[in-house]
């Protein structure tokens, strides 16, 4: 029993160290600029003010950014959710030569860092007229590996007499596809679009490449650059910080379960 | 990681007839989407970076790329003398090693933590808890971090001023950017390896412990001789999976210090991030196929030492 109260504590201890930069953050953001600086330090706004956001929306176009990130986002939910689930279809249901082949492709595609490709995909992006357009941040990414993995997992537990009896019912491959195994999927859908928004909010590098004007920025992109500018306007960075971060926490709040399931599937088979 | 399941063969022998005429070519127009892309977008890039890496080529040669001067090893050559680039080797280097361990025992210690009795809706609470900084935003959190860790305007330093020690410019010091860095990293990342290990403990058949208990072991023994080999895959696994994230670290030091102060926390991979900003096409396309090599000749080897041992 002692044992497990000292558990309780330490784990306690824990959380308040990890929540800590959150929290303290969040709450600084609604404080005025001078009681940010303020010594000694006070958890909680003595004067509550929006003035860092409102200011953030003024002079860095944070709005244009918000709107950015959510269409490129969106974007890439719909084309992963229609895609990989395509492709994980034909590796998981359907014979066909070289099969093996072209899974391990997706492997080595997992692996390749992004940084690694970075330049020579900007040369194609630029010989495609494709710098500072959504389509140019959006097109490599389309159909990513982890996703076709994860339907790839969920669609091969789908048994086969289901596709097969539809089959000598006479259905074609497509509508087999988008009558039986796609509603199927549902959950894995949820969680693929999840983990696909979020790594699209998240993404930094490539957006940064491709995005060359104010315009086109998306909030990770726009926050580096504000923060590279403007490197002690601490009332503003840190709203434009809470700004990026709160989305995908309150998402991860209210569907947790997806988000780790989806670690833990794809994580260990 | 992953093994192609095969369907057994005497399922397939029922209705052959059924499969095998009518999918194959549908299936190539299912797999399309990826082959295109996959072509396209990465391993065309990855062939042209190795090819670009031989050449002077720059950002002005973007209209005509086939126009550049090949310049044989030069850039390799040249990669391997420039000061800024081998101190961005070994950046990464110390950063791999220190925060990997790290963020493994870390997440190690918060799974054993979680699956030793506790509660299942506190354990989910805690759960979230520590996993959140992993799913959040590096550019959004190594601000809030830049913020925490101002020497005038940061909590941390007031704090610490209370208990009158006068608390360093975490960021602009030589000495503690790249520490710094490392610990925050430990921080955003050990959630992950938390939830990898914490599904792992739990498939640890409870007989073993049983039999370990009849065999007089005493807590640490167990832990040694029967939680720590049974997890040996999904250790494997953490480590593999976090020395390649590792190994690419940039976002941090590109907001938090620039990949200063002198260097100190320029990693390879803000370094050829740097080159590219300056144009520098072939130099960047050389140093980044020796930092994808490093990471393939990483991988394997885990690969390995995890299976030998």
């Amino acid at each position: 029993m002692k044992r497990r109260v000292s558990t309780y504590v330490l784990l306690t201890a824990g959380l308040l160290v990890v929540i800590f930069p959150f929290a303290w953050t969040m709450l600084a953001s609604f404080k005025p600029e001078s009681e940010i600086r303020q010594n000694p330090p006070a958890l909680l706004p003595a004067d509550w003010t929006t003035s860092n956001y409102s200011g953030l929306f003024e002079r860095m176009n944070m709005g244009t950014a918000f709107l950015n990130s959510a269409i490129i986002a969106i974007a890439l939910v719909v084309a992963n959710l229609l895609l990989c689930s395509m492709v994980g279809y034909a590796f998981a249901k359907l014979r066909f030569r070289f099969r093996n082949t072209l899974f391990g492709l997706v492997m080595v595609q997992m692996m390749v860092p992004a940084i690694v490709v970075m330049v020579p995909q900007f040369v194609l992006i630029a010989k495609m007229g494709l710098v500072n357009t959504f389509l140019g941040i959006v097109l490599p990414f389309v159909v990513a590996p982890l996703g076709i993995f994860m339907m790839r997992q969920f669609i091969s537990d789908i048994p086969d007499e289901l596709i097969q009896a539809a089959r000598v019912d006479g259905a074609k491959e497509f509508r087999i596809f988008f009558s039986i195994v796609l509603p199927l999927c549902r959950p894995a859908l949820a969680t693929l679009g999840l983990i696909t928004f979020m790594t699209s909010w998240n993404n930094f590098l490539w957006p940064a490449v491709v995005a060359q004007s104010e315009d086109m920025y998306t909030l990770p992109v726009a926050l580096a650059i504000f923060s590279n500018a403007q490197a002690t306007q601490y009332g503003l960075l840190i709203a434009g910080a809470v700004v990026v971060v709160a989305p995908i926490l309150l998402l991860f709040l209210f569907l947790q379960r997806y988000f780790v399931q989806g670690i833990a599937s794809t994580g260990l088979k | 990681m992953a093994t192609t399941l095969e369907r057994p063969a005497l399922k397939q022998a029922a209705k052959p007839r059924l499969r095998k005429p009518r999918n194959s070519w549908v299936a190539w127009i299912f797999v399309l989407p990826f082959l295109v892309v996959f072509v396209v977008f990465w391993a065309g890039p990855l062939l042209a970076g190795l090819g670009m890496s031989f050449t002077d080529m720059r950002s002005t040669d973007v209209r005509d790329p086939l126009a550049v001067d090949v310049v044989g090893l030069e850039n390799y050559l040249r990669l391997f003398n420039d000061e800024l680039m081998r101190k961005a080797a070994f950046n990464t280097l110390i950063f791999v090693v220190t925060a990997l361990p790290l963020t493994i025992a870390l997440g190690l210690a918060a799974a054993v933590a979680l699956n030793s009795g506790i509660a299942r809706l506190p354990a989910a609470f805690f759960r979230l808890g520590y996993y959140t900084p992993y799913i959040t935003s590096i550019i959004g959190i190594a601000v809030a971090w830049r913020f925490l860790l101002d020497p005038d305007a940061g909590p941390i330093n007031q704090v610490l001023g209370w208990v009158g020690i006068d608390g360093p410019a975490w960021l602009s010091d030589e000495n503690t950017a790249l520490p710094v860095i490392i610990v925050m990293t430990a921080w955003r990342s050990f959630g992950f390896d938390m939830v990898v290990l914490l599904a792992a403990l739990q498939g640890i058949p409870k007989e073993l412990y049983e039999a370990a208990d009849i065999d007089g072991a005493g807590r640490w023994q167990r832990f040694r001789s029967v939680t720590v080999p049974m997890l040996r895959p999904a250790l494997l696994f953490c480590t593999v999976y976090s020395s390649i994230g590792f190994a690419q670290f940039m976002e941090e030091p590109l907001v938090m210090t620039k990949g200063g102060p002198a260097g100190a926390t320029t990693s390879a991979s803000l370094a050829i991030y740097n080159q590219f900003g300056a144009g520098a096409y072939g130099y960047a396309g050389a140093a980044a196929t020796v930092l994808f090599t490093v990471i393939v000749a990483l991988a394997l080897l885990q690969f390995r030492i995890g299976r030998r041992s």
